[in-house]
């Protein structure tokens, strides 16, 4: 593979100096960017390895109520992690239901909001793609594209981000830490990743040198844990990433839906936030009618990229399972196969 | 004395010692230690590391190629192209015998499939070599590409599979269907797949002069020998091929393909060994791969539900430069009796590398059209699926009208739906729910692989010492021939498996005929069993002779080789030890050479196949699509069980791999360039472990006496067989929705409500 400079900083002021280069990346687990290395999808000159860097693997609660995640926490330890299970379950699941034990024990929640599409044409560097060569064309878009995106796309990109935990974070309106050359600030997870429009090469609100140091969830994300859960479908029971996800949350007081949160993963190039859905379900009592009604609102904007209409009726219908899985509560354990519809032993379902 | 050659179960051999006991695999402990030495472990001193660059195109020609910035890079030490290389003995093109495929080894600077080899980088180190072929940064004239099942016009091949007729019928077909009460036309397709093999192809080839030393996977030691040996005009002595164990081959390394030619020669080239091993994205190309089909059947049945006539038709492809057809419609030649049967196929050119044997080919593909189409018709005569497949149950083979050697499969069609409980089962679809509201199906199919067998030779000896050996160039693949071979040979000469030193994966030993066909066991094993009865007999001769043994005398009656002793067949309390007959003859060790052959008058007399029925459940998410399988029972009828415990796990690997062939498995190719965009395992589905459900096999009893000696039939590739159909038809039994393009996508089930 080609060449590269690798360094290992001793501190986050120094790490930052590093990856502000040109050419430069942060490397974590390397999960995901190795893989793109050894594909020729990405070349860079310097990898800033950042997994020996002090107090970036934390999980603490502060004490206003929220609860902030080292970068380097690895997704297995998140996942089970006992105090963190119980106060957002939706988000455990999601991480149970990635990847595969290997990779969940390596790879970090600063890299899962990092990770690259799946897009297959990305990955063929025969392929025009104008992610990863700004310009060059899209060959996904008249090509084999029956995964992709069906919100928020445009005409130079059609690919998804294809995380599982940013979903439910982004439910949650988790907030990411970052340092920067200018210092530390902070910034709603839902502005981290961007639409393509016409820069689809530009994927985050991130400038180089930027290191995500931590994410955040605030205090009212725990008052979902008793109505909150993750549905991922997909190919095959593990070891795929979603055709359509949603993590549905809802906070019930007095037998109606005080707060609902509702976010879906495979259908954009970002976690996608469906707020509209949110705002019909505010107040009313949890029903079929009314999960109905949100998936309608959820999907208004919604349109094919290619050949995947289908996504749209079955991000519909995941929307409607996710309301009336969180609506009947959340599992006292994380099923064995999580946010599997096989996990479910709920009596929810009615064809 | 003459080599004995038996065919059928000599008198003084008794088989039950070994054979029949379900040991675990002997080379089991090396491979979880990491000990069990692959072809790609070996690191001769001075070895480089090659890599191949591969086309990004699937049509047209190289106009160039960045050498010079190649060479540049550190650690780079030559670039093979077709400018600069070493020659062949004979030109790669030229098919010398009906397993020679056409292969490229930098021949010519055209293009006729994506991942086709164009150059080989050679470095001091593996990650110098992957550079140095990503600077070459090939330059293409490119030519459209022809893709897919419609991408010209039509042909009937000459053959398909391994010289099959393309086109058999029997019986009056349009008069069959036009008498029909009721008929099925159905169309089904199944997709490119690639064997993906967990050990990539690789090569390790070290030069010595005019000797070559080889570590490869092959699942066909003589046929790799003699390839190499008429392209780089060797004589066959004077190379050696080591292959002790196989990551998986499933028929991908049964044929010399091109990239371990080019390890060859990219070590000729540099003087010094040299190791290339493929990435798991090239593996996409050059070694094979099962062909997609399309397959119409028309099948007429009676009121009573008798069928009265079967038509099958595979539409398939192969590449633009060679010939290799899916025999997907041969499925129907076997299993279902009606009276006027046709198969056919026909084909197109597509930039593809050459489709190849992928474990049960032809038979996978159309088993699962076949079982899906048979199930279609049950359900329009209102009948049962077992029922119906009962009710046309071949009592001879229907293509042929001969007898079957031997055909328990009415028992596997018992015992495996008293297993499932298929009795409860509901005949109409989406009728069955489980707890939680999902849909439950119930799905079936037949499987079938003929019982082939090939030829191999064996040597056995007999030590003074009381041990024996056994030496055969046999192919361990992962399915256990360490073991089970090793079971029968040592029933072969009489002694406990602990006391036979048994030796194989290497080409200096007798030929043990290709690892392919599910034949492998009773190829290798008739060898090994003709080899025992042939040193055994003249042990035999030696002690029956000499009137100092307890034995002499018993030239008539016999004698049973049995725990190191030969014993008096009509009286046991004379027998005399291997050990005290070599030693009294002053003979340090005795031994023999067997064969293993098919007997062409027993074929000629009998249809020889293996049998099974297999029934799954699965489960659909109603709304949501989503597919699992949640149960499998396979009843597999297959002769001679040699192993148990080995013939267990290549059952339940076969019936995962049909659930896979159902739900999972599907190369995506680029309709526009030709190229496959999920040549990863991570998007190449195949099932994990989460998806396999529990698995249950029953192995029915079943005695052939004509297959071979030791009434083997084989179990390699029939588990994918009526798998893949059952569980379609599962699925078609839980949501009422018949797909027919495989693999069944969620979309399918949403849409097709």
């Amino acid at each position: 593979m080609k060449q590269f400079d690798y360094v290992r900083p001793a501190t986050v002021t120094e790490a930052v100096a590093a990856a502000a280069q040109p050419g430069a990346v942060y490397l974590a687990a390397g999960t995901n960017l190795l893989d793109l290395m050894k594909g020729n999808v990405t070349r860079p000159d310097r990898l800033v390895d950042v997994t020996h860097l002090d107090g970036l693997d934390g999980i603490e609660r502060l004490a206003d109520g929220s609860l902030r995640i080292g970068a380097l926490v690895s997704n297995a330890d998140l996942a089970h992690d006992g105090e963190f299970v119980k106060a957002y379950p939706a988000v455990a699941e999601a991480l149970l239901s990635g990847a595969s034990a290997q990779l969940r024990n390596a790879a970090t929640v600063g890299g899962n909001l990092l990770q690259r599409t799946r897009c297959a044409y990305f990955y063929d560097t025969a392929s025009r793609c104008n992610k990863r060569a700004a310009g060059s064309g899209c060959d996904a878009r008249d090509g084999e594209n029956r995964s992709h995106a069906v919100l928020g796309w445009s005409d130079r990109c059609i690919a998804t981000h294809p995380s599982d935990f940013c979903v439910p974070l982004l439910a949650l309106d988790a907030i990411v830490e970052i340092e920067g050359k200018n210092g530390r600030r902070e910034i709603a997870l839902d502005e981290l990743h961007r639409l393509p429009g016409n820069t689809p090469e530009n994927e985050s609100a991130l400038e180089p040198g930027d290191l995500i140091v931590a994410v955040r969830l605030p205090p009212a994300a725990r008052g979902f844990a008793a109505h909150a859960r993750y549905l991922k479908v997909r190919e095959r029971a593990s070891y795929a990433f979603a055709i359509v996800s949603a993590a549905a949350a809802l906070r019930i007081e007095n037998g109606k839906i005080a707060e609902a949160r509702l976010a879906l993963g495979g259908v954009a190039a970002k976690p996608w936030r469906a707020r509209a859905a949110e705002d019909v379900l505010k107040g009313v009592a949890p029903s079929a009618d009314a999960f109905q009604e949100a998936a309608w609102r959820a999907l208004t904007d919604a349109k094919p990229s290619g050949a995947n209409a289908y996504k749209i009726e079955l991000a519909r219908r995941i929307v409607v399972r996710a309301l009336t899985l969180a609506a009947a509560g959340t599992p006292a354990r994380i099923p064995a196969l999580p946010a599997s519809p096989f996990a479910s032993t709920s009596g929810a379902i009615h064809a | 004395m003459p080599e004995l050659n038996l065919t059928s179960a000599p008198a003084h051999l008794r088989h039950g010692s070994s054979i029949g006991q379900p040991l675990t695999r002997r080379d089991g402990v090396l491979k979880v230690k990491g000990q069990a030495t692959y072809a790609a472990d070996n690191h001769p001193p001075g070895m480089l590391f090659a890599v191949m660059a591969v086309s990004s195109i699937a049509h047209g020609r190289v106009s160039s190629l960045d050498v010079a910035a190649a060479k540049r890079h550190p650690g780079v030490v030559d670039v093979m192209t077709p400018d600069h290389k070493p020659e062949l003995a004979i030109d790669p093109e030229i098919k010398t015998n009906p397993f020679v495929f056409r292969m490229e080894v930098l021949q010519s600077n055209e293009v006729r499939y994506a991942n086709q080899p164009i150059a080989v980088v050679i470095a001091e180190t593996l990650e110098a070599a992957t550079e140095g072929a990503v600077l070459l940064a090939p330059r293409y004239e490119t030519l459209p590409p022809l893709v897919g099942l419609d991408a010209g016009k039509s042909y009937v091949p000459p053959v398909v599979g391994v010289g099959n007729p393309s086109e058999i019928h029997r019986g009056d077909v349009a008069a069959g269907l036009a008498a029909a009460d009721k008929q099925i036309d159905a169309t089904y397709e199944t997709p490119a797949q690639y064997h993906n093999a967990m050990e990539p192809h690789a090569i390790v080839a070290d030069w010595n002069g005019d000797h070559l030393q080889i570590d490869m996977p092959t699942q066909g030691l003589m046929l790799s020998l003699g390839r190499v040996a008429e392209l780089f005009g060797l004589a066959p002595d004077k190379i050696h091929i080591r292959s002790p164990f196989l990551g998986g081959g499933f028929g991908s390394k049964g044929l010399m393909a091109g990239p371990p030619v080019l390890g060859i020669m990219a070590a000729k080239l540099v003087g010094r060994p040299v190791k290339l091993v493929l990435r798991r994205e090239q593996m996409y190309g050059p070694v094979g791969h099962r062909a997609p089909t399309r397959q119409r059947l028309r099948i007429g049945a009676d009121a009573e539900g008798r069928l009265t006539a079967l038509d099958h038709h595979a539409r398939t492809v192969s590449s633009t430069f060679d010939d290799f057809y899916e025999p997907a419609a041969d499925a129907s030649h076997t299993l279902y009796a009606a009276p006027a049967i046709r198969t056919s196929h026909d084909a197109v050119r597509v930039n593809t590398g050459t489709p190849l044997f992928m474990r049960a080919p032809g038979e996978a593909t159309g088993s699962i059209a076949l079982e899906s189409a048979i199930d279609e018709m049950a359900w329009a005569c209102g009948m049962d699926p077992l029922a119906f497949r009962l009710k046309n149950y071949a009592e001879v083979e229907p293509i042929t009208g001969k007898p079957f050697s031997s055909k328990a499969l009415r028992a596997c069609y018992d015992q495996g739906a008293a297993r499932f409980g298929w009795a409860k089962r509901t005949l109409q679809p989406r009728q069955m729910r489980d707890d939680a509201g999902l849909l439950v199906g119930w799905g079936m199919g037949t499987a079938t692989f003929p019982a082939l067998m090939f030829q191999a030779e064996a040597r056995a000896a007999i030590r003074r010492d009381g041990t024996g050996a056994m030496e055969i160039g046999a192919h361990d693949m992962g399915q256990g021939a360490w073991t089970a071979l090793a079971q029968i040979a040592a029933d072969a000469v009489g002694l406990d498996i602990d006391r036979v030193t048994f030796k194989a994966g290497t080409s200096d030993l007798p030929d043990a005929g290709i690892a392919g066909g599910s034949a492998h066991t009773a190829t290798a094993g008739a060898a090994i069993h003709s080899a025992g009865a042939a040193v055994i007999a003249k042990l035999a001769d030696l002690a029956t002779n000499d009137e100092r043994s307890p034995l002499y005398g018993a030239g008539n009656t016999g004698v049973i080789a049995r725990d190191g002793r030969l014993i008096r067949r009509d009286d046991e309390g004379r027998s005399e030890s291997y050990t005290e007959i070599l030693a009294r003859a002053g003979i340090a060790e005795v031994e023999a050479r067997g064969t293993g052959a098919p007997n062409p008058a027993a074929m000629e007399e009998y249809a020889m196949h293996a049998h099974g029925a297999v029934f799954a459940e699965v489960k659909v998410d109603p709304e949501l699509g989503q597919i699992r399988v949640t149960r499998m029972v396979g009843a597999f009828a297959a002769g001679r069980i040699v192993n148990p415990h080995l013939v267990r796990s290549q059952l339940f690997g076969g019936m995962i791999w049909g659930m896979s062939f159902a739900l999972h498995e599907e190369a995506i190719t680029d309709r526009r360039t030709g190229r496959i965009m999920n040549a990863d395992l991570g998007e190449y589905h195949i099932p994990v472990n989460a998806d396999v459900p529990p698995l249950d096999v029953i192995t029915v009893e079943e005695h052939d006496p004509h297959v071979n000696a030791l009434g083997i039939k084989g179990v390699g590739e029939i588990g994918i067989t009526g798998s893949a159909g059952a569980v379609a038809n599962a699925v078609w039994h839980a949501t009422g929705v018949r797909v027919r393009r495989f693999p069944i996508r969620i979309e399918e089930l949403l849409t097709g409500r």
